[in-house]
């Protein structure tokens, strides 16, 4: 008590050595699970490749030849062949890899942001709040996602903005549900009680005690919409929503390629096989660290 | 020193035989939906001495856990007043924040009252440093404490709660209700989930930091022998009402109300001459959200008589004066026929 009536700024608190934490026991049991390292890895890998596109992509993904239409896997020169307007499929798949990662990831993020926000406060606050948050938060579940993403992309006009921003509000409803819920459970907890008892103001409680309890778990539900909004986002561009043709991405090239499909069914496939690949990549990596995190203690 | 005034010991305003915590006419209802309504708390009335620690026992379900949030203020009260040590809770001499550096509470949970994601050490840091105390500063008084409680801050206060065992992790949130320097300290079922050999060794350390830090305590449980153990005085409840308020040893020897006797009797006894011979209370508690009318406790009382299914006993003074109880049987002229003449005046 003496030393701590003396303390002035110049305190020097002497370092414990700190016991490996929540973190260190959540990455020593995903570091266990084969599947979802293995995800991680290609998720990774797909992450590289889209930012080293420029360097990696063997040709132009926009330079076309009328004379090499629709090569066949394997041809000399086109490793993975060429699309119905002779452009290189590798060179493509690679470029598409950063708009489709883009569209992925970006409105997941936001809508991460956002939903927490949302969440985070009506499960906290609770009561009226709660009830006129959440219960406007359900209206976007009378539509399915799909066409909810549709419609919006539909009423805000094509283009990459519209279709990101359409499919944010898509993702905004999930994610502040779930937050909502997982909030809810730890505002019972006796530790947040015991904050408010220690006389700490709501603000201090929410970024003390509840965020690092609760996004976590919201984390974990946003990366499994990852592959969700990816395939959302290749759907507007296949409808012709989204990205606007020669721009690489794959839902826009599984559109186009879609007239080829008896002529060169193999390379008509390819974006469809991109897009899953990454898809439950995303799926595997997130179910990974779902039960890597949630250990009790 | 600097600017930053590390949490002062708190003056004594009304002096050493004062309450420190007088609570008038608490009431917690919780509405349920159709207008029905959970009577939890119901005009309860008690204080607290300076340096005692109040004992409070009943039945599950009898308040005794709405009363310790009431009086802790994580739920308002609807109805009633608390003074602590003279200053309306709450009021312009004793804001709530204020209030809430002189009382703490330790809950029954020892786990789920330590946030899995902080260590030791910053759980104990936290109230402090909404109180102003610098983080450096509140670290230094979480070790401090910790050593108090009878754990080595070398060993545990960078570990995580799920390190430690229900034993450790109840002293730390002792460590963590001391750390703001309170007055009062309540105790919700703080030993009950203990198994019995921890339990004693924290009965212990919790009446070592009593004389230590001069605290008051409100010990809550449904353990009556540990009730005994720890506490100065007893106040009984039945169905949100206190029934009977009384000195330790006095109440344990002499039970008053029917309820309290019934209370005492069903607890196990360790000498076999000393077997409970009288019937155990037959049935549940009634529901608290249409207690009976007159004396909560009539339908299961031995010595119920009409005026006790029609009249509602008041919480009255008997005996010598330290001793308060609320049944008819105990009031000269309620109608009971067990009661004690009316003193003729001459």
């Amino acid at each position: 008590m003496s030393a701590i009536a003396q303390g002035n700024a110049a305190i020097i608190v002497p370092p414990l050595a700190k016991s490996p934490g929540y973190w260190a026991g959540v990455w020593r049991r995903f570091k266990k699970d084969k599947v979802a390292v293995g995800a991680g890895l290609v998720v990774l890998a797909i992450i590289l490749m889209a930012i080293f596109a420029d360097y990696i992509a063997p040709a132009d993904p926009t330079r076309s030849s009328m004379l090499r239409r629709l090569r066949p896997i394997g041809t000399p020169g086109y490793p993975l062949g060429a699309d119905e307007l002779g452009r290189d499929m590798l060179s493509r798949l690679i470029h598409g890899a950063r708009l489709s990662l883009f569209m992925g990831v970006v409105p997941v993020f936001i809508a991460f942001v956002v939903g927490s926000v949302i969440g985070v406060a009506a499960g906290f606050f609770g009561g009226k709040f709660n009830t006129i948050t959440m219960r406007t938060v359900d209206v976007f579940y009378a539509f399915p996602s799909v066409l909810l993403a549709i419609a919006l992309s539909g009423a805000l006009g094509a283009g990459i903005t519209n279709s990101l921003l359409s499919l944010t509000i898509v993702f905004i409803p999930p994610i502040a549900r779930i937050a909502e819920s997982v909030t809810t459970q730890v505002r019972a907890m006796d530790y947040v009680e015991a904050a408010r008892a220690s006389g700490a103001n709501a603000i201090t409680i929410i970024r003390v005690h509840v965020l690092g309890n609760v996004l976590g778990p919201i984390f974990v539900y946003a990366t499994s919409l990852i592959s969700v909004s990816m395939i959302l986002a290749s759907g507007l561009s296949f409808l012709g929503l989204g990205t606007k043709p020669p721009t690489p991405e794959w839902g826009l090239m599984l559109n186009t390629l879609r007239t080829a499909i008896y002529v060169q069914p193999w390379v008509a496939a390819l974006p469809g096989a991109a897009i899953f690949i990454t898809s439950i990549s995303f799926n595997l990596l997130s179910d990974g660290l779902r039960s890597a995190m949630d250990v009790k203690g | 020193m600097t600017e930053e005034t590390p949490l002062q010991t708190h003056p004594d305003r009304g002096g050493a035989g004062t309450p420190l915590l007088q609570a008038k006419t608490l009431t917690k209802h919780f509405p349920l939906g159709g207008g029905a309504v959970v009577r939890a708390v119901d005009g309860v009335d008690f204080a607290v001495m300076k340096g005692e620690t109040l004992g409070v026992v009943g039945e599950s379900g009898c308040g005794k856990s709405t009363t310790a949030r009431v009086v802790m203020q994580l739920i308002p009260q609807d109805k009633g007043e608390m003074l602590f040590d003279g200053e309306i809770v709450g009021g312009q001499a004793l804001t709530l924040k204020e209030y809430r550096r002189q009382a703490q509470m330790v809950f029954q949970d020892s786990y789920a009252s330590l946030n899995p994601r902080l260590t030791i050490e910053d759980s104990i840091a936290f109230g402090p440093t909404v109180h102003g105390v610098s983080k450096a500063n509140a670290i230094l008084k979480a070790r401090d404490l910790l050593e108090r409680v009878g754990l080595d801050p070398a060993r545990f206060a960078a570990r995580y709660p799920h390190e430690l065992s229900g034993g450790q992790r109840q002293r730390v949130n002792i460590a963590r209700a001391l750390a703001l320097g309170p007055r009062l300290v309540i105790l919700d079922e703080a030993v009950s989930a203990l198994d019995k050999s921890v339990e004693a060794q924290v009965l212990n350390l919790l009446a070592d930091l009593r004389e230590e830090f001069g605290l008051t305590y409100i010990f809550i449980s449904h353990d009556l022998n540990v009730v005994r153990f720890i506490s100065d005085r007893v106040m009984v409840m039945y169905l949100g009402e206190v029934v009977e308020i009384g000195p330790v040893e006095e109440l344990y020897g002499d039970p008053r109300h029917p309820y309290t006797r019934a209370l005492l009797s069903a607890m196990p006894s360790m000498d076999p001459d000393n077997r409970t011979m009288e019937a155990p209370l037959a049935g549940d508690p009634p529901n608290p959200i249409n207690p009976p009318e007159g004396c909560r406790f009539h339908p299961r009382c031995p010595h119920a008589q009409t005026v006790c299914a029609k009249v509602k006993p008041v919480l009255a003074t008997v005996g010598e004066g330290a001793r308060q109880v609320a049944c008819h049987m105990q009031v000269p002229g309620s109608g009971h026929s067990q009661a004690p003449a009316l003193e003729v005046a001459a």
